[in-house]
């Protein structure tokens, strides 16, 4: 579904992503692991519009999107989360999510109608609250929710937008045991609906979740394959997960 | 919407008031005020609610005022042709200069924007044919039916009122619509707005334009005020009027346009006509300088009542 | 001279995160100073650092009592704040020099023309004028990239946080900047007196050209106020110089003689355009 070929991203000096050539199959949940500062989030950025892409190609579903807009990319079914929550924090919960349905559901250049008479937005909007967890909160301001609430409702943006897969950069991240424990149910849940690309730390997630993982240190790709072979890879203990977690 | 209809209520009484008390003139300032509340409150959608900061929305002012000037001059003085050509010259200059402002943000923004408002400031006062520095002199108000120029300073006001009302109900409608709540999403977090499927620069453009356009009318009303176009409506300074108005009354809110030039112009105005004595006392010249007021009252507001404008503008960049 | 204007204003910016809009009101100050002083003295030469100390000394006292607040405020608090510091500066001058413009003299020895190489008789001030403006060019030049100060500078410019974060004692190098960027709108203040008209509001017009200057030349970088300073100046002085004899060839009289002057003046805003939708940060940007 998603195929990255040789992608690669300088900032001056610094290069961030080196020739990434990875592959997301349809219905898969594909985990990206590696150290801090591996170029991880760089590449979501890059997949996901928000950073172009010096060279390489990146294509979905056969299309060519490596230099398309980041608005076009989500309404061919792309979407992603954050690492640093970015909601909008003025707005109720229902609001935020109602946002993302409404860019999907017609022009919204209508200038007249209230917004607020559209029932089905809302309607729609509030039965993703309820699958994120957030059915209760509502009409809570985003600002306000605790932090493991906030990134649900970081997810919640991304699947508001009715995607076919999903980039979630670090769903877990500042989470407690039990908060991580729901993200994880979460993504279970949507993982028969949505291909993910997950990227992640927390590696009781990432070995649960995932069919396969690829791991990326320092800009470069490393690895790719199903977990047992990535925890018994010498490179990638190596680099990234060191004796203790193979055993 | 019923403290809307009672202010409307008061300010339709109040010249029916002042005709009775031989205060006419205060009609005529009322409308002037009204007309700036106008202006204003098309810079509050661009700025309040879109976020934009644009330091050269007196161009768009400036050049409706000019369009309807021009008309004039050359024998078209209808209002329904005038005003809005008005409106589309100020849109299409709005459209021009914003696709090319908001490919920039933060202060670039805000300087270029600045930079072409100038631009338009030099070419209109370069058209010596028109006024130049002076300014034009219009042959009198606009027409409205068939060669006769819209009466006297009571029936100005109404319709100036009128105007406002229609502009303040479609700013409403406006921002409760679809339109409207991308516009504030964007305002609140402009990455993400696009990350959820938004061409956000498509929607701050069509937000300039139509602030722009407003702006256009206010400026077709203003030259016909009192039938002269000054080039110093152009000028950046009367951008920076604009911009403190809105700061004044209230940035994103929908009275907030009429309510800073309420109080600016009022203030102003009491300045300027009314000596208090024991200020003449201590400095006798004071009310030739009431830039100086406007600019310490500024001043005080923007150190001392921080969180209104801060809180509402994220950083740019 | 724009240069200097620019420079001041670009440091300011890309050091302290500031747009300061009084940065013009500096300017007049510094010819009004320039203008009284000279009256006191009898003496351009003397005049002149007087000028440039006074007016070091008002921007000093403007940074310690307000500027400093608006430090990590937001733009539009910034502008808006600078912008009250303009009405304010226009009417405080008003106030003490009165409405009228006042008369300013370049030094005597300087008043003529001077035969360049070539033969063309130039203006002996305006030689002074480039003269000098080269010269502090030059040596900002050096100060900025040679000296610890200018290092501190520069560090402050491409990353204020880091420069925070190693120690540099933030305010007073503010401060220091600041009163430079006065000084430097001073002596353009002073130069520029006796060609253009010393008055109120003055310092608007010269404003925006050096925030175009700036933005041209990319934000925070000294070289790059020097190169858009030069571009500018060429380009809006060429242009008032040869457009209306280019209109006049293609156009008839009533046009040209209206247009030529018209776009000559917008020149300098249609470079701008040019320049941002190629290289939206400028030619040299300091930050990365």
């Amino acid at each position: 579904m998603l195929e990255l070929r040789a992608v690669a991203k300088r900032f001056g000096g610094v290069v961030a992503t080196d020739e990434v050539t990875l592959e997301v199959a349809k219905g898969e949940v594909h985990a990206l692991i590696g150290p801090n500062g591996a170029g991880k989030t760089t590449l979501v950025g890059q997949i996901a519009g928000a950073l172009s892409t010096d060279s390489g190609r990146i294509f979905f579903n056969g299309v060519d999107i490596t230099h398309q807009k980041a608005y076009l990319r989500v309404a061919a079914g792309l979407a992603r989360s954050y690492q640093i929550t970015s909601i909008f924090r003025r707005f109720s919960v229902l609001e935020n999510l109602a946002l993302a349905v409404q860019a999907r559901s017609g022009s919204s250049f209508s200038f007249w109608r209230p917004v607020s008479a559209e029932r089905a937005l809302f309607d729609e909007a509030a039965a993703i609250a309820a699958d994120i967890g957030l059915g209760e909160r509502l009409n809570s301001t985003a600002g306000t929710l605790a932090h493991g609430e906030q990134r649900a409702l970081e997810v919640g943006l991304a699947l508001a937008t009715n995607p076919k897969l999903v980039l979630l950069d670090e769903p877990m991240a500042g989470m407690g045991p039990q908060e991580s424990q729901a993200m994880i149910a979460l993504i279970e849940k949507i993982r028969s609906r949505v291909t993910v690309l997950l990227v992640e730390h927390d590696m009781d997630a990432v070995f649960r979740l995932a069919a396969r993982i690829s791991v990326m240190v320092n800009g470069r790709l490393i690895a790719t394959g199903t977990p047992g072979e990535i925890r018994a890879d010498p490179a990638v203990r190596q680099a990234y997960l060191g004796e203790e977690v193979a055993a | 919407m019923i403290r809307a209809l009672a202010v409307f209520i008061a300010l339709g009484i109040f010249p029916l008031v002042m005709q009775a008390v031989d205060g006419m003139f205060y009609v005529s300032l009322a409308a002037r005020i009204l007309i700036y509340a106008i202006a204003a409150t098309s810079l509050n959608l661009v700025l309040g609610y879109g976020g934009m900061v644009s330091f050269g929305h007196a161009a768009f002012f400036g050049a409706g005022a000019f369009v309807v000037g021009i008309m004039a001059v050359e024998g078209v003085r209808s209002a329904w042709i005038a005003w809005p050509t008005a409106m589309a010259v100020a849109a299409l200059g709005a459209l021009v200069i914003g696709a090319m402002s908001l490919r920039t943000r933060g202060v670039y923004f805000i300087m270029i924007t600045l930079a072409f408002a100038q631009m338009i400031y030099y070419i209109f006062v370069s058209l010596k044919a028109y006024g130049g520095d002076d300014g034009l002199s219009m042959p009198g108000r606009s027409t409205l039916a068939a060669d006769t120029p819209i009466p006297g300073d009571l029936a100005w006001y109404y319709l100036v009122l009128a105007v406002l009302a229609l502009v303040l109900y479609g700013m409403h409608r406006l921002t409760r619509s679809r339109f409207g709540r991308v516009i504030d999403a964007i305002r609140e977090n402009e990455a993400r707005a696009e990350a959820i499927g938004y061409p956000v620069y498509r929607y701050k453009l069509l937000c300039f334009v139509i602030a722009g356009a407003v702006a256009g009318l206010a400026g077709a009303l203003i030259a016909n005020q009192s039938s002269y176009v000054s080039p110093s409506l152009l000028h950046w300074i009367q951008s920076g009027t604009l911009m403190i108005m809105v700061i004044l009354g209230g940035v994103g809110t929908l009275w907030g346009g009429v309510i800073g030039a309420a109080v600016l112009l009022g203030l102003e105005h009491l300045i300027a006509d009314y000596r208090i004595d024991w200020l003449a006392e201590l400095a006798p010249n004071y009310q030739d300088h009431a830039g100086l007021a406007v600019g310490v009252v500024l001043l005080a507001i923007v150190l001392v009542a921080p969180q209104g404008l801060a809180g509402l503008f994220k950083k740019h960049a | 001279m724009l240069f200097l204007l620019a420079a001041g204003l670009t440091l300011v910016f890309g050091i302290m995160d500031m747009i300061n809009l009084a940065h013009g009101s500096l300017y007049m100050i510094g010819a009004y100073f320039m203008a009284s002083f000279v009256q006191a003295t009898g003496s351009f030469w003397l005049g002149l650092p007087l000028a440039l100390a006074a007016t070091a000394i008002v921007g000093i006292v403007l940074e310690m009592t307000l500027l400093r607040r608006l430090y990590g405020r937001d733009h539009l608090t910034q502008v808006l704040a600078t912008f009250a510091i303009i009405l304010i500066a226009n009417e405080a001058v008003r106030i003490v020099w009165g409405s009228q413009p006042i008369l300013l003299n370049p030094p005597e020895g300087l008043t003529g023309p001077v035969a360049l190489p070539g033969g063309l008789p130039y203006a002996s001030y305006r030689l002074l004028i480039i003269g000098v403006g080269a010269a502090v060019a030059l040596a900002l030049y050096l100060l900025v990239t040679k000296t610890k100060v200018g290092m501190l500078v520069r560090a402050g410019a491409s990353n204020r946080e880091m420069a925070l974060a190693m120690g540099v004692d933030i305010r007073r190098l503010f401060t220091a900047v600041f009163a430079l960027g006065a000084a430097l709108c001073a002596l353009a203040g002073a130069m520029l007196g006796p060609i253009l008209a010393v008055q109120v509001g003055m310092g608007e017009n010269i404003l925006i050209l050096a925030f175009v200057v700036i933005v041209i030349g990319g934000i925070g970088s000294i070289r790059g106020a020097f190169v858009g300073a030069l571009l500018v100046g060429i380009v809006d002085t060429g242009g008032r110089a040869f457009l209306p004899l280019l209109f006049s060839i293609f156009l008839p009289p009533q046009l040209s003689s209206a247009a030529g002057p018209a776009v000559a003046s917008i020149m300098i805003y249609l470079l701008m355009a040019v320049v941002l939708y190629f290289r939206p940060q400028g030619l040299f940007p300091a930050r990365g």
